[in-house]
């Protein structure tokens, strides 16, 4: 098949969408296969490949990230834009490929951007503190399994980013939340519940991420499909941490 | 401090705005119960708005009205900034639409303002109003409704209102950590549209008149 | 080829009974102050679970550690894709299983190459991970009880295999990422996402650091501290196609290697049967489906070779349930070398075996099938385009695991003081074969509770004085890679490479086969800096740059892979020599010649063989049979 590729390329501080054109492609492809595809030709060429982000390629480590058609991940739900195949295209579309845009992520070449301000979000108490070797027996607290099964469903969070980059106010919300849900949902993550909720949303906010509006784009862009449900838990622990 | 620091959070003003989004709404209910009683006749809405103002209840609904609108706007622009500054640079390629509702929040507001200040300089000071006479409540606004162009204008804002309270009321229960199907919001603004439009509506077709 | 150089053993184990000898070593061990623990350095390498439960745990007891991984974030290193479970002796199922249980199993699955002293204290910490990862928070999958569930998995009777969905890995890593995160926010551990090791620092016959590149600015650099620890995984990519991540390399121990450390029986690798068929020339990895596929799947391919029928038009009469038909007892539940040899024999790459729910679908109804399987059928579905629900699934075996790796003793020391090495990245658990859910044990194992007491051991002579590296040779070796200018892309002689590997140096090996590998290897290493293509600075992100110097490494690497296995006469485990089987077809073990563990030393030429005895004083060696 037949695909039109624009692109973002800046290798700078200013960039521009650059026309590719792609011949012989397989509807067999992932997306990724397809830029490695371009790169290979451009680099023969002579030419500097688009640079992008991308590890597993199993839709698990988070790493990949792109703006497909003004989509985060593209247009298929629940999947990393390395798990999206070519065959949910028409032979003959133009593509738009372009980098996450938050303030928090600049952009450092091409279509790679950085993303350490969600590790200092985990870092201001995304955690358990339980130094190495001090814990008791697994058995010792019981959970519930339908605390263990809501702790999953947010800790399934894979941190790539895209709740941010389709966010309209530029928000990293739903990943804040989905971190403080998972540990707030399990009984050995109550005793810094109320501080974690609020020195997450601290950190969020002094990196400059926009506040959560409820617009509700998140969850759809997610590849794992974190709920909203896990934001209003945020909201209500926080409020509680402050009015207690 | 505690309040401080909560309300110098994304999380603490979006709690603001949903307390007193709640707070006008509950207002909204019930100014549209008030106008419900038109359809009793002129004595039942004038002598309605003659005993809101005996009771004493007028003047202190107005100021927390007003305290409400203020922190209501203060934080919603406050985060529109926020989110302005939180993407410098946006895509090239358009984005996927979000809900109506969700998108209008922000341009519905300012209109549901603008309307409020007509609305007050109309039915509240009646210098607006074709009729204009304090306490005939229902003269005033047979008077209104006869002009097609304040039919249009209350309809757009009653609309405005709905598709606000549409995504609104939702809204403030998420940022109070509620979780609730979007329907109960659906439902609520269907109700109030329905309930505000009846009245023009009325006039209109000449069942009020 | 090589030559035999002297024998090398492993001092640091004590002796006495086996289940004794942790403790011993634990006491023996030297300890440092707290005080003191300040004015230590430690660098680790690699954000895996090994890598990050070592920057925690040695960040939690004082010393200063400064941590590197390639990635944008430690929480993405690969172990986050590991899908099936972690083993623990728990025995909560009261089914009769013990540390010492495990131990056996675990000897046996490695097919009796790996040490009992290092086995028996795997065996031993894998009760206290569990109890550290749930203090954690890691969701664990729970009964409603609110008790842990495990299930079962290949080689074991018992059912021991905790687990979180299909994501173990991910939430274990999480675990260890959030823990090493708390240490990053507590000033005791540093982290430098996005920054690759090029080079090992050895000052005075220490390892004092490493050489650095910034994969942003582009800038080299070094970093010393007084103790470095090696946490990069395993070299699975010298296949180009595997289940490992693309980044995933060989150049961090291959360089500690050129410095001095053995490398020991590089060419034990794992290949699962389990993945998803290669579908075109453009295919950059393989993705494994869970073994735990086989428990309800039934494996098939049609008697006749090239029935081009669709499966479901083949009926059931000209279907050649194979594995069912060669291993009666054990059926679609063979180890997974057998497994694989077993597809590689039937069929070709690209068709792949059928795995087949229809007989599941029936029998237990689709509900069923789909609350066990449903995401694994999904994500078939995603890549192929193929329901699994109507139509059996294609598979065939991929490269997933190395049990080689650095060479190192009992206290994880390689044989560069100062050097550790933990995780895929040494060689020392699994022997010849790792059995599922044992590598997500052996990672945290090491970083959480092993690493912590033996590099007390070594740290406790520190600190080491001032040292100041020189950085010009990884500087000249990125010149060199951009000087080339040739007209080849680094994919394509990846890709050509890991073509021959999987031909001469994959799930079956034969005398011919490795020699022609052993003549193509350093031609092809000859054209690589010939004609390698870099575009772009080396004063940049540059990714071409980055693979360049990855595929370097597995060109050199890939040599030594072949004359370990060309110089392996037997088979064993994951390394089957044609020339050596029994009379049908099973791998044929040869304890008396090579039970001992091939560590080879760098000279820049032949390679020098040195030899460690392995004793077997608990578990027989015997022959594996599955018949």
């Amino acid at each position: 098949m037949k695909l039109t590729l624009r692109i973002w390329r800046q290798s700078g501080p200013t960039g521009a969408l650059v026309t590719y054109p792609l011949d012989d492609l397989s509807p067999d492809m992932s997306f990724l296969e397809m830029l490695d595809v371009l790169n290979e030709s451009l680099v023969v060429r002579g030419e500097e490949p688009v640079a992008f982000d991308h590890d597993c390629r199993e839709g698990i480590c988070g790493m990949c990230g792109l703006m497909i058609n003004g989509v985060a991940h593209g247009p298929e739900k629940a999947t990393t834009a390395c798990q999206l195949h070519l065959r949910h295209f028409s032979d003959g579309d133009t593509i738009t490929v372009e980098p996450w845009r938050a303030k928090p992520f600049p952009v450092l070449r091409d279509l790679v951007v950085d993303r350490s301000a969600l590790d200092r979000i985990v870092e201001s108490g995304g955690y358990i503190s339980v130094p190495t070797g001090s814990a008791p027996d697994a058995h010792a607290t019981p959970v519930p399994k339908e605390s263990a099964d809501a702790a999953f469903t947010s800790a399934a969070c894979i941190g790539c980013g895209a709740c941010v980059a389709a966010c309209p106010n530029g928000s990293a919300m739903l990943f804040t939340a989905a971190k403080a849900t998972h540990l707030g949902s399990l009984p050995q993550g109550q005793p810094e519940r109320w501080s974690r909720a609020q020195d997450m949303v601290q950190t969020h906010d002094d990196l400059g991420f926009g506040g959560c509006t409820n617009a509700g784009e998140c969850t759809p862009a997610c590849p794992k499909g974190i709920p909203l449900t896990t934001i209003a838990q945020l909201n209500r622990d926080l409020l509680r941490s402050h009015l207690r | 401090m505690q309040t401080l620091r909560l309300y110098r959070s994304t999380v603490g003003k979006k709690a603001v705005m949903a307390v007193t989004g709640v707070g006008m709404l509950l207002f909204v209910v019930g100014h549209m119960i008030g106008n419900l009683s038109v359809f009793s006749g002129p004595a039942a809405i004038d002598g309605y708005a003659r005993w809101l103002r005996e009771i004493g209840v007028v003047w202190p609904l107005r100021f927390g009205l007003l305290l409400c609108v203020g922190l209501h706007m203060v934080a919603a622009v406050q985060l529109a900034r926020r989110a302005r500054k939180a993407r410098p640079q946006g895509y090239e390629h358009g984005r996927r639409p979000q809900s109506y509702a969700a998108r209008t929040m922000r341009w519905g507001g300012v209109i549901i303002t603008l309307f409020v200040v007509y609305h007050l300089l109309d039915l509240t000071a009646g210098v607006a109003n074709p009729h204009g006479v304090q306490g005939e409540v229902y003269n005033n606004l047979v008077a209104d409704f006869q002009l097609w162009y304040v039919v249009l204008a209350y309809t757009v804002a009653v609309l405005a209102l709905g598709l606000h309270i549409r995504h609104g009321a939702w809204s403030a229960l998420q940022s109070l950590g509620v979780t609730a199907p979007r329907g109960i919001a659906l439902v609520v603004a269907g109700v109030i549209c329905a309930g505000y439009l009846s009245v023009p509506a009325a006039v209109v077709l000449g069942v009020v008149s | 080829m090589y030559t035999e150089g002297t024998p090398i053993a492993d001092t640091r184990a004590p002796g006495g009974p086996v289940e004794n000898r942790w403790e011993q070593r634990r006491l023996n061990a030297r300890l440092v102050n707290p005080a003191n623990k300040r004015k230590l350095s430690v660098i680790v390498v690699g954000t895996g679970l090994a890598g990050a439960s070592a920057a925690a745990s040695l960040g939690e007891l004082g010393y200063r550690v400064t941590s590197f991984c390639y990635q944008d974030s430690p929480r993405r290193a690969h172990s986050i894709a590991a899908q099936g479970g972690i083993n623990a002796a728990k025995n909560y199922r009261n089914d009769g299983d013990s540390v010492r249980r495990l131990f056996q199993d675990t000897v046996k699955g490695g097919d009796f190459r790996s040490r009992e002293s290092n086995v028996h204290r795997l065996a031993e910490l894998s009760v206290r991970i569990i109890d550290q990862c749930v203090a954690q928070g890691v969701p664990f999958a729970r009964e409603y009880g609110g008790l842990l569930d495990t299930r079962s998995f290949g080689g074991a009777q018992v059912s021991r295999t905790f687990y979180a969905r299909g994501q173990t890995g991910q939430q274990l890593l999480l675990g260890a990422y959030q823990a090493m995160a708390r240490q990053i926010a507590a000033g005791t551990v540093t982290s430098f996402p996005r920054t690759e090791m090029l080079d090992l620092v050895v000052h005075e016959g220490r390892a004092r650091g490493v050489v650095v590149r910034d994969l942003v600015t582009g800038e080299v650099s070094a970093h010393t501290a007084d103790a470095v620890v090696l946490a990069t995984g395993g070299y699975g990519n010298v296949f180009h196609l595997s289940t490992n991540a693309k980044g995933c390399n060989t150049t961090a121990i291959w360089r500690a290697h050129r410095r001095g450390a053995l490398f020991a029986n590089p060419c034990f690798t794992q290949i699962h049967p389990t993945c998803i068929p290669i579908s075109g020339d453009h295919q950059s990895k393989l993705t494994l489906m869970s073994e735990s596929l086989r428990n309800d799947g039934r494996v098939w391919v049609p008697s006749r070779k090239d029935d081009p029928r669709p499966p479901n038009d083949i009926p059931e009469a000209e279907r050649d349930y194979y594995l069912e038909r060669m291993y009666p007892s054990f059926g679609n539940l063979v180890p997974r070398d057998i497994a694989s040899r077993a597809a590689k024999n039937i069929s070709d790459e690209r068709k792949g075996v059928y795995l087949d729910f229809a007989d599941a679908i029936t029998r237990l109804g689709r509900d069923t099938v789909e609350a066990r399987y449903g995401n694994l059928f999904e994500m078939y579905q995603r890549i192929t385009g193929e329901d699994p629900y109507t139509a059996p699934m294609r598979i065939y075996p991929a490269v997933h695991y190395t049990m080689g790796g650095l060479w190192v003793d009992y206290d994880l020391r390689s044989t560069i003081p100062g050097l550790f090495v933990v995780g895929e990245a040494n060689f020392s658990d699994h022997g010849a074969n790792r059995l599922g859910a044992s590598a997500l044990m052996q990672g945290l194992a090491d970083g959480y509770f092993v690493l912590p007491t033996t590099i007390g051991d070594y740290l406790a002579d520190g600190p080491f004085g001032p040292c100041t590296p020189d950085v010009s040779e990884v500087r000249d070796r990125v010149a060199a890679l951009l000087a080339v200018d040739g007209d080849r892309t680094a994919e394509s002689f990846h890709r050509e490479l890991g073509r021959l590997m999987w031909d001469e140096c994959g799930m079956e090996r034969d005398e011919a086969g490795l020699r022609k590998a052993l003549d193509r290897i350093p031609e092809l290493r000859a054209e690589f800096w010939r004609r390698i293509k870099v575009p772009g600075s080396g004063e940049a992100l540059n990714q071409e740059l980055e693979k360049a110097g990855r595929v370097a490494d597995f060109l050199e690497l890939a040599e030594l892979m072949c004359v370990d296995a060309l110089h392996r006469t037997e088979s064993c485990g994951g390394h089957f020599r044609s020339e050596s089987q029994t009379p049908d077809g099973e791998a044929l073990r040869d304890d008396e010649a090579f039970g001992y563990v091939a560590a080879w030393e760098y000279t820049g030429g032949e390679p020098v063989l040195h030899k460690e005895t392995l004793d077997f004083e608990h578990v027989r060696p015997s022959t594996r049979s599955y018949k």
